[in-house]
């Protein structure tokens, strides 16, 4: 049986204990319930025109170091068949400040705006030693901060290159989804920012997203889907040049 | 600093993630798992050739064991919460299971291994030595000083059974570390099946050649002959892992090639230019087909005794480098070239800082340090058993009066069953008068007898010491200096590209 003196001596040792329950939980937004939803991403490539908006919010909105990019763009030109294995890109800064005019001739040349594709069965976190990489029951995926080592094994697991070891604060970081706009019922820095609408932030678990019906009547792929991870990031008339 | 990138790297993979601090890493746990297992071959499979190196193996697997962790542990960007690992261990993840491994290894294979095989030694120096190092070898002893010849049996027995245990767990110790980089699917340079099975292999070679230099290292700074006999056989199963190990990687290569999927134009553009001379110079030429040969040749003609002695010297240089250059390709390698496989970067060390030269120098230097000081504390030289080779100079200390070195003697193994035989409750029978020749089998020992730490034996003090403990650790240190070679001509090569 716990006596009173028992229970007492137990709660500060619960308490720690909690610390370490609560790890890896995101913040939940008042009203906002994670089991009814299950984020993506739409990018409908045809319509990017390589303004770098959505870099430029990204790294306001996130405080995204300099030289660092939680999202970023690609410009890829693709002249003849040889080119489909190895296109020319380009990406100065991340894109970040637009692309200069480009030298190459002829061809066809688009924009492919990159960020973590938040995969179901997401290698990063697998491969985190203390689980400090996370699933949010919506199925984002997430970094504690608090908690990360910094190893970089995570790093060295995203087949996209999404992630980074922050200079200062020496823990991994990524695109967040803007966890805390989306579950405050806002959309992305990026989406908000994105003057064509090439970007889409797409809700799977609602019935009511348009990404149902563009999915249904568009032909999209996912980025590197040999690898069989799950990526929730649908690119829309992707060249299979892209990598 | 602007980092020369080549064609088209992803934004976030201009710097590379993992730095020569974990190169150091899976070079330093290999050298544990292979000094393991070569001392495993005399107890577990009875090759008694190898028996002068059996501890000195132990001791040098326990110094580096004792380094893996450090670099990793650098290498963090919060290091302070490294025991997180232990704590809440993300159980799918392979690098969460070091800790574990680390542990299991550390704890319940090797330092129990060495405690129970030099118990016996341990126990005798508590009741001999005075001051300070009474303390330390009481404290050794962890409370059990029953050298009884059933204790020592049961020793025997349980430390068979460690070891037994302890060849698995060295498998596991670098296979892990073979799988932490074979499992990372994204990486196609890493992501290799084979990647576990060659890690062991190599750990294994490398090991293997460690403790033969350290071997023959000792015995030229103890003025003692080298067995050749035993140095011999080291090098013969040098030469069968060397032969499995370059098999596998060959075969791994063959297969790349072959198959040629989306990432062989990548790695084929780097073995031709980044890697050139780190995989195909350091790596394959100077690191394992010279010393292939070489020791195959020996095999094959009868090579004389002293240039045997530097042609084994020289391969197992060699072996080291071209280890450590495998771990560089491997771990820097697999970093250089985007995962889109439409472009290079280039990794510049850093010579002062965090993960710097001179910290990967610092530590592949400290397990040295740590296997002297090791070696002070637990003698490990067994020289039971009559040697062979430098009869010339061994005559010649004879002749000159120092006995007791080089001549064929009994080591302090059977000194000290004398000793127990003699020593009766009522007190040494005979005083010791005779000479040190253990060679008499009847030593008697008085009270003032004592332990020399350099050439571990019995003695009453006008026992010669051949070298001071200063230079033991010099010349450790130099013999570490190879290492360092590694790290400046790999690094500074690399730059050049």
């Amino acid at each position: 049986m716990i006596t009173r003196r028992k229970l007492l001596m137990l709660l500060p040792a619960a308490a720690f204990a909690w610390e370490y329950v609560m790890a890896g939980t995101a913040e939940s937004a008042p009203g906002y319930n994670r089991d009814q939803h299950w984020w993506g991403m739409l990018m409908d490539i045809d319509k990017c025109i390589g303004c770098g908006s959505c870099v430029r919010a990204c790294a306001n909105e996130n405080d995204v170091p300099e030289g660092y990019f939680r999202t970023w763009m690609e410009r890829y030109h693709v002249s003849d068949w040889q080119q489909e294995v190895t296109p020319q890109v380009d990406s100065p800064n991340g894109g970040k400040n637009g692309f200069p005019p480009s030298e190459a001739q002829g061809g066809k040349n688009f924009f492919v705006p990159k960020l973590c594709n938040h995969c179901v069965d997401s290698p990063c976190v697998q491969v985190c030693p203390v689980g400090s990489t996370f699933h949010t029951p919506d199925s984002v995926v997430l970094v504690d901060e608090t908690y990360c080592l910094g190893c970089r094994y995570c790093i060295q697991a995203c087949p996209y290159g999404s992630r980074f070891l922050h200079p200062t604060r020496r823990t991994a970081q990524k695109c967040t989804l803007c966890y805390h706009r989306i579950t405050r019922g806002l959309t992305t820095a990026c989406c908000e920012n994105c003057p064509t609408g090439t970007r889409q932030l797409a809700d799977l678990k609602n019935p009511n997203d348009p990404i149902h019906e563009f999915l249904k009547t568009h032909s999209v792929l996912v980025l590197k889907p040999h690898l069989a991870i799950g990526a929730k990031v649908f690119y829309h008339d992707l060249d299979g040049s892209v990598r | 600093m602007t980092v020369p990138v080549e064609g088209f790297m992803y934004p976030n993979e201009v710097e590379l993630a993992w730095s020569v601090l974990i190169v150091v890493y899976p070079y330093v746990t290999g050298l544990v798992a292979g000094a393991f297992i070569l001392a495993s071959l005399e107890r577990i499979f009875h090759v008694t050739a190898v028996k002068p190196t059996y501890r000195l193996a132990l001791l040098t697997a326990l110094a580096f064991l004792l380094v893996a962790p450090m670099p990793l542990q650098l290498h963090l960007g919060h290091p302070e919460r490294s025991l997180e690992m232990y704590l809440t261990p993300n159980r799918y993840s392979a690098m969460a299971m070091f800790g574990f491994v680390y542990i299991w290894y550390l704890m319940a294979v090797l330092l129990l291994e060495i405690w129970l095989d030099f118990r016996r030694e341990i126990v005798l120096l508590s009741q001999s030595t005075t001051g300070w190092k009474r303390l330390l070898y009481r404290a050794l002893t962890l409370g059990s000083s029953n050298i009884s010849e059933g204790a020592l049996r049961l020793d025997e027995k349980v430390g068979w059974m460690i070891t037994l245990i302890g060849i698995p767990s060295a498998f596991l110790l670098h296979g892990y570390v073979g799988f932490i980089f074979g499992s990372v699917k994204a990486n196609p340079w890493w992501s290799s099946p084979l990647m576990p099975v060659v890690f062991i292999f190599s750990a294994m070679v490398s090991g293997i050649a460690l403790v033969m230099l350290v071997y023959m290292a000792m015995m030229k700074i103890r003025r003692q002959p080298i067995d050749m006999r035993c140095v011999d056989t080291v090098a013969r199963f040098l030469l069968y892992t060397f032969i499995i190990d370059f098999a596998l990687e060959m075969l791994d290569l063959v297969h790349r090639i072959y198959e040629a999927d989306e990432s062989f134009r990548s790695l084929d553009f780097m073995l031709h230019t980044k890697l050139f001379f780190s995989q195909v110079i350091l790596q394959v030429w100077l690191g394992t087909v010279a010393p292939i040969l070489t020791i195959g040749l020996i095999q094959i003609f009868d090579v004389p005794e002293k240039l045997r002695r530097l042609a084994y010297a020289v391969c197992g240089c060699l072996t080291l480098v071209g280890i450590f250059a495998m771990r560089w390709n491997v771990v820097i390698g697999g970093q250089l070239f985007s995962k889109s496989f439409l472009g290079y970067t280039t990794y510049k060390v850093d010579l002062i800082s965090r993960e710097g030269e001179l910290i990967a120098t610092a530590l592949l230097i400290l397990p040295f340090i740590i296997l002297a000081v090791l070696m002070k504390i637990l003698p490990p030289w067994l020289e039971g058993q009559p040697v062979s080779g430098d009869r010339r100079r061994r005559r010649r200390r004879i002749e000159a009066g120092g006995k007791q070195h080089g001549a064929d003697h009994w080591g302090p193994r059977c000194f000290l069953l004398q000793r127990m035989k003699t020593s009766s409750p009522s007190g040494p029978s005979t005083s010791f008068t005779s000479s040190l020749d253990c060679t008499a089998r009847q030593p008697a020992f008085n009270s003032q007898d004592s332990y020399c730490f350099n050439c571990p034996r019995w003695t009453s003090g006008i026992h010669r010491r051949p070298f001071g403990g200063a230079l033991h650790a010099r010349l450790l240190i130099l013999l570490s200096w190879y290492n360092q070679a590694g790290i400046l001509l790999t690094g500074h090569f690399m730059k050049l590209y």
